[in-house]
């Protein structure tokens, strides 16, 4: 598996995502700077989390116009796998590859903690080496991660099934408690109607080995790496 | 070609929480300014935007804020012009 991850100005995951993706999967991933406008021989490609542009705007919608984006965004028209992390999930919003946007917490503060998230779609060539309902603790580090969206996106997310993780509380419940930042219907990620651009808050990247705390982000990326070897599920 | 001054002002949509707006409401109630029924925080953008009308600065503003400058799903947005500058 070869993976571009962009960076943009102001992105500071990225290197993290390198890290988790040659190191600890053993794949191949390289940087690709955001002025530039081909992606290179990649089979998938993340945008990493962070602050692009100093969120100036609305985050990632600055990002959202860099010139790499044309590139990204025919590379996940054409089925390519697109996963955006925090700050990516932002653009991937902003840039309506995904329903809906991402607001302030309802906090009004910027957390970084660990959150408890459980998959509920275990179908997606990002999950399918998790359990369904199975439930991670995962990484949050972001002020602006407060998913919503109109009732009628809404909708069509929860009967497709595509809300892919929801933050739940020590039971497993995806309760009002339990939710970390006040998304609607306790969202923590979502995937696209073809099911290959995931975005989502929480970073699997920062959980890839138990030293770090948690190892459950690291099936993300071992899911992604069987699918595009044709193990998967999806 | 005249310069317009443009102002877009940028709010959260109505009916969508608003953490931001709720904080200061109740900080204003709490330091005893009584009557406040509803605060919304959003932002101002000023322009200054060469065109040929008035009718033209300000549809080029409606076009800058669909494409860039408010989000359809969060945000509404007015546009104000101040005359010619």
């Amino acid at each position: 598996m070869r993976v571009a991850i962009i960076t943009f100005p102001g992105s500071n995951c990225d290197y993290d995502c390198y890290k988790a993706i040659n190191d600890v999967l053993g794949a191949e991933a390289y940087y690709r700077w955001h002025r530039e406008t081909d992606l290179g021989d990649c089979d998938a490609v993340i945008l990493p989390g962070g602050f692009s542009y100093g969120d100036y705007l609305r985050a990632g919608a600055i990002a959202r116009f860099s010139p790499i984006m044309d590139a990204v965004i025919a590379f996940a028209k054409r089925g390519g796998p697109l996963l955006g992390i925090c700050n990516g999930f932002q653009v991937l919003c902003e840039s309506g590859l995904l329903p809906g946007a991402l607001v302030k917490n309802r906090s009004m503060h910027f957390q970084g903690e660990t959150v408890r998230v459980r998959v509920d779609n275990n179908q997606t060539m990002f999950t399918h080496l998790y359990d369904r309902n199975e439930i991670l603790d995962l990484h949050i580090a972001h002020g602006v991660g407060n998913y919503v969206a109109d009732e009628e996106s809404l909708a069509r997310l929860e009967g497709d099934g595509r809300i892919v993780l929801r933050y739940v509380d020590e039971r497993g419940v995806p309760s009002d408690a339990g939710n970390a930042n006040g998304s609607m219907h306790n969202i923590a990620g979502i995937i696209n109607e073809e099911g290959n651009v995931l975005g989502m808050m929480p970073h699997p990247e920062r959980s890839v080995e138990s030293l770090l705390g948690s190892a459950d982000g690291l099936p993300i990326f071992q899911s992604l790496a069987a699918h595009l070897s044709g193990a998967g599920v999806a | 070609m005249n310069a317009y001054q443009v102002e877009v002002r940028i709010t959260p949509r109505v009916g969508l929480l608003d953490p931001e707006g709720n904080a200061v409401q109740h900080a204003l109630t709490s330091l005893e300014f009584s009557g406040v029924e509803d605060v919304r925080v959003g932002k101002l953008i000023r322009l200054r935007v060469q065109a040929d009308s008035e009718e033209a600065a300000r549809s080029a503003a409606d076009a800058m804020c669909r494409r860039l400058l408010a989000n359809p799903v969060t945000e509404d947005y007015e546009i104000a012009l101040g005359g010619v500058r």
